[in-house]
């Protein structure tokens, strides 16, 4: 909502400067957005009168200026085409501020001048603030006004404060309303105000016309008066201006007095022209379906029957709180009026404006709900301006239909309970003062309270404590800190340590993390070649996207993970490794909420970096997880993967094997698709799989007394044999001395036969209660190699 | 012979000044102390002596001795220091070279802000809850006193899945769920991912995440909520820093406020990150409405309680000073090695 300083100025007295009165209306709870001021850059600037004009000697576009400012007559030079004896101007004198710069005495093509003639662009004013400003020129006063006068009073040069209003406060899109809030604001009386209305015209409203609600559940009152000997023009100079500092454009006196209204009231007003009322008639009534009507917009309008709207004895002529109709429109032909003062269901005005796509300055009032006390003022001052502005003549009588007449709320009022809940100690005298400035009727007696027609959100004991917390100020409430409750105890639960464990390890590898969306665009499938039947394509679809890129939630989170490395690929940066702790949505056949999966991506490119570096970061995370058994598969039919150098991983949970995830290579095709390096590396693990087979326990074992005894074992295998199963062979005849066995060579080429590999492990033996003799590790060995002979036709080398 | 067991001394003790290396060392200590060595010589010798001297001379040869391998041992000593001290010197190195590291990888900036959140909290007794990002219409309109056709509806540009089932558009769903599921005393923040159909740009992101915090209880004052948020400002933007509330509406609070941080960036005397303000709005906050309590089964008239909600990124980008949002989901590793 923008108000002109001064239109507030009208209804309460600002007693402070502008920086404490937005600083003070922001903390009761009107947050002041900016305030533009529109004589920010103007000084000594006045008004001046053009009492002769004179060629220039040396410039045939220039002319001399004799301007008479009251003091004294000055001389200036100007160029500006339209100017001639007797105009009113405004003159920016020598040492004058402007938007654009400083004036200086000046001589033009040899001439003296000692000043500028202003044009609304010098001003930095707008056209909608001043219509009737050329084009191109000097701007000439229409009004007779006295010579030197200050140009910011000339041209009523206005603060203008933008405040930010919120839903719960319509009563406050309005200048009273602001004025109101003002008042409790700073202690200042708030100047009330009836409109006196004069009633001139001949005749009695209710021989005219007369008023029918059909629908009282949308229409909740309806307000109006008759206008006649209606003359249609311009609106006056201060009302253009105020108009157009609030950001509304003057049309004609009509239309600017009831938008003059809206503003100062925050009751919308609609004039019809009388005489187009067919019957005389106003309906207020649901549209029938398929009925149509023509807005002020020129639009043709289809309605249906969840929409109200005003109609005559035929016709809608008006969309109720939205929009009129063009078949009942003011024009300069109008010679009587209908005016409408009226308070509709305000979700019924934003269901209508949504559906037909239109919102007006009067519909965003009408939606959040307006004071249906306030129709008759607001007709009333209407019909004041009309008469005052001689734009017509009010006929005696108001027609007010309103079936539900308002009845006060009766609330409690409890002082020791405020202060309780908000933990002050205010005083019950301040709460009374406070809430009387709001308008609030206090019975002290009785204690109780009624606020005013125009506070409808003020219903619970907590709307209550907010009105005195906003005027004792939030900032003075004594911060405290829960002093005396019950303890509660704060730490994370099994699953956030192990998210926090599986961050730690992740960096502890060097992968880098990563946010991306889980919104995606239901191409990404193709994009990672993932077939059409499957299940992966059934997702979670938005109804209202931003665009078919972004419409269903991801069910994978490789392409995003593929999406952010080429993102590095392409900006040239080496390598880099990344991971990502997120969550895929799936589908629940039965259920009205996905499965939220929390998923874990590493995603890796760069020199050196391999599959066993991915599968180094997986395992390292097994291990610091507490996962003891995992197995790694081999994946070979995965259309996103390289097919020799992917695997699945399972690991297990009370003897179950469970799937966990892939991790491989991105197959070349896929990384060329994505822009990814040909070599990149790529693992999505199921994190709650994870999390399941996990354990924190951890139990001591005694460092070993005895020395151990090591071996090394190097054995020629087929080339196909996975050393996965070779180590658990070894295991599987270790003994219950072997303690460990690690890979340490796999080579292939010179001295071993083609189609084999030669595979090596270093074995390590130990007792806990002896040195082992030889012996003992030549039986463990030899069973060890019997069975990968058995096993494998494994050759000993 | 005594005489000879002086000029032996002598010659040994002289010989042993010009000693330079090991190896002279080790030669004139055999050519003295050695078995053939000149004192052993002459103390093989001794036998020969008349009883009255033998003791005479053995205790003089002895001293030699002594005199001798102690003289040898410091020698050795020096000669190992000079060697040792040679070494050092050969082996000096430029320590103002750059060390090698070991390339950890880092949290994202948003994970490194809701760390720090969430210890502030923990360490106040508060537990996180987390819920579902794909939610009903009941947990985030609803419940939280937003009917349908309520006005602030049209603020949170609302991604649906049906009718029914909707994005989140904030955490509060969590806080419902929770409120329904536990009994009071409740502290809890809870932490998530939210969607608005926002386009993206340097300030705004369709997909973005929040924290939000509620605590029920009997006897919850307002008084409570200030301070709480005067030690969670505190935590993140440094002991000196000053909130401010101004009194706001959100349909599920009620006193509501918007809450002001004195700006990091010029303690509030109007900066460039402040807009000249000298204070950043950082977060909503207010007292539960009883219409919410209400709802989860919790009764307005024994319990109360607050709840504040703020945007990670929002924090995280003012922390940083990083200036356009985009940054932070576009996974520049040059970007993310920053934090
Ligand atoms: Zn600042």
């Amino acid at each position: 909502m923008k108000a002109p300083l001064k239109w507030i100025k009208d209804h309460v007295d600002i007693n402070v400067d502008i920086k404490e009165y937005i600083d003070a209306m922001t903390l009761s709870g009107s947050k002041v957005e900016g305030v533009v001021d529109m004589a920010e850059d103007i000084e000594k600037v006045v008004v001046g009168k053009i009492v002769e004009i004179e060629p220039h000697p040396n410039a045939d576009k220039l002319v001399v200026c004799k301007v008479d400012i009251g003091s004294e007559v000055l001389q200036i030079v100007t160029g500006a085409p339209n100017v001639k004896e007797g105009d009113i101007i405004p003159l920016a004198l020598v040492g004058a501020k402007l938007p654009g710069g400083k004036i200086k005495a000046a001589k033009l093509r040899g001439v003296e001048s000692y000043g500028m003639m202003c044009s609304i662009d010098e001003l930095n004013l707008s056209k909608d603030y001043l219509p009737d400003a050329p084009d191109d020129g000097v701007y000439v006063f229409k009004e007779d006004l006295p010579l030197g006068m200050d140009i910011r009073d000339a041209l009523d040069l206005d603060k203008v404060i933008e405040f930010e209003i919120t839903s719960n406060r319509p009563d406050c899109l309005s200048v009273i309303g602001l004025a109101r809030e003002t008042s409790a604001t700073l202690k200042v009386p708030f100047k009330k105000r009836e409109p006196v209305v004069k009633e001139e015209a001949d005749g009695d409203i209710n021989a005219i016309a007369s008023i029918e609600i059909e629908d009282p559940d949308l229409c909740y009152r309806y307000s109006s008066r008759i206008v006649k000997d209606v003359k249609v023009g311009p609106s006056p100079a201060w009302m253009q201006r105020r108009l157009a500092a609030a950001g509304m454009r003057p049309i004609n006196n009509i239309v600017d007095i009831t938008n003059y209204v809206m503003l100062e009231y925050g009751q919308p007003m609609h004039a019809f022209d009388f005489e187009k009322l067919e019957g005389s008639k106003i309906i207020v009534r649901r549209a029938k379906e398929g009925e149509e009507i023509t807005t002020l917009d020129s639009q043709v309008r289809r309605l249906d029957s969840s929409m109200l709207c005003i109609c005559d004895a035929v016709k809608p002529v008006c969309i109720a709180g939205v929009m009129g109709g063009e078949n009942s429109e003011v024009t300069e032909s109008t010679r009587m009026l209908l005016l409408e003062s009226a308070t509709f269901n305000s979700a019924s005005i934003r269901h209508t404006s949504k559906k037909i796509g239109l919102r007006s300055e009067a519909s965003s009032r009408y939606e959040k709900g307006l004071d249906t006390e306030n129709t008759v003022a607001a007709l009333n001052r209407c019909a004041e301006l009309i008469e005052e502005l001689g734009a017509g003549k009010v006929v005696k009588g108001i027609i007010d239909v309103y079936p539900r007449p308002y009845v006060k709320k009766v609330l409690k009022f409890e002082p020791e309970r405020v202060n309780a809940f908000l933990g002050t100690d205010i005083p019950a005298e301040e709460m009374v003062r406070i809430l009387k400035a709001l308008e609030f009727e206090v019975d002290e007696e009785k204690m109780t309270l009624s606020p005013p027609s125009f506070r409808r959100d003020i219903e619970h004991f907590q709307d209550i404590c907010e009105e005195i917390a906003r005027f004792y100020d939030y900032n003075n409430i004594k911060p405290t800190l829960l002093s005396g409750k019950e303890a509660t105890q704060g730490r994370k639960t099994y699953k956030q340590r192990m998210e926090d464990i599986i961050r730690n390890t992740m960096t502890g590898c060097g992968l880098n993390e990563v946010y991306t969306f889980s919104i995606v665009s239901p191409k990404v499938f193709d994009q990672i070649d993932i077939p059409e039947d499957s299940p992966l394509r059934r997702t979670i679809v938005i109804s209202n996207p931003m665009g078919e890129d972004f419409s269903i939630l991801r069910t994978t989170t490789i392409p995003e993970m593929l999406k952010s490395l080429s993102v590095n690929n392409n900006r040239k940066i080496p390598e880099a490794r990344l991971f990502e702790l997120a969550h895929v949505y799936i589908p629940v056949d039965g259920q009205q909420l996905p499965d939220e999966r929390q998923t874990l991506t590493l995603g890796m490119y760069g020199s050196g970096i391999d599959f066993f570096e991915l599968k180094g970061c997986v395992e390292q995370l097994l291990s610091n997880m507490g996962i003891e058994k995992a197995e790694f598969r081999p994946e070979t039919d995965n259309p996103t993967f390289h097919p020799g150098r992917t695997a699945r991983l399972f690991v297990w949970k009370n003897g179950e094997r469970k799937d966990c995830g892939v991790l491989g290579e991105i197959h070349p095709e896929v990384a060329k698709k994505n822009e990814c390096p040909q070599r990149t590396y790529v693992a999505m693990l199921d994190v709650e799989t994870l999390i399941e087979a996990s354990s924190l326990e951890k139990q001591h074992n005694q460092l070993p007394k005895f020395p151990a005894v090591t071996r090394d074992l190097a054995i020629v295998v087929d080339d196909n044999v996975y050393v996965a199963d070779l180590m658990a062979a070894i295991q599987e005849k270790g003994g219950e001395f072997l303690e460990y066995v690690n890979l340490f060579d796999v080579y292939k080429g010179e001295q071993v036969p083609e189609g084999k590999k030669s595979v090596a492990f270093a074995l390590s033996f130990r007792s806990n209660d002896r040195t082992l003799k030889d012996e003992d590790v030549n039986v463990a060995m030899d069973r060890i190699l019997k069975n990968l002979e058995k096993g494998f036709d494994a050759q000993l080398r | 012979m005594k005489q000879k067991l002086e000029e032996i001394r002598s010659q040994a003790l002289a010989a042993l000044s010009e000693v330079s290396d090991v190896r002279e060392l080790e030669a004139l200590k055999v050519e003295y102390l050695g078995k053939k060595g000149k004192l052993t010589q002459i103390l093989k010798g001794m036998g020969k002596l008349s009883p009255e001297e033998r003791p005479v001379v053995g205790q003089v040869a002895n001293e030699i001795r002594l005199a001798l391998e102690e003289g040898i041992q410091s020698v050795r000593e020096r000669l190992n220091r000079e060697l040792i001290n040679q070494k050092l010197k050969s082996e000096v190195i430029d320590v103002t070279m750059p060390g090698t590291k070991k390339d950890l990888g880092r949290k994202h900036p948003l994970t490194n802000i809701l760390d720090e959140i969430k210890d502030i909290f923990l360490g106040m007794g508060y537990e996180i809850a987390e819920g579902p990002e794909v939610e009903t219409d009941y947990n985030n309109f609803e419940a939280l006193n937003i009917p349908k056709h309520h006005p602030a509806r049209d603020t949170q540009d609302t991604f649906y899945i049906t009718e029914n089932v909707l994005l989140r558009t904030h955490t509060s769903p969590v806080q419902i769920r929770h409120m329904k599921s536990h009994k009071p005393p409740i502290r809890i923040i809870c932490p998530g991912r939210v969607y608005r159909s926002d386009a993206v740009d340097a300030t705004h992101s369709p997909i973005f995440h929040q924290v939000e915090g509620l605590v029920v209880d009997k006897g919850v004052t307002m008084g409570d909520l200030i301070g709480t948020l005067q030690v969670f400002a505190k935590g993140i933007f440094g002991e000196n820093t000053k909130i401010r509330l101004r009194p706001h509406h959100f349909p599920f609070t009620e006193p509501s406020a918007e809450v002001d941080v004195s700006c990091w960036g010029c303690n509030g005397t109007g900066c460039r990150i402040c807009k000249g303000e000298g204070w950043v709005e950082i977060l909503g906050a207010g007292m539960v409405h009883p219409n919410v309590l209400r709802e989860c089964g919790i009764d307005p008239e024994i319990y109360s309680g607050f709840a504040f909600g703020l945007g990670i990124e929002r924090i995280t980008m003012g922390k940083y000073g990083i200036d356009d949002m985009r940054l932070l989901f576009e996974n520049d590793m040059r970007f993310l090695k920053q934090f």
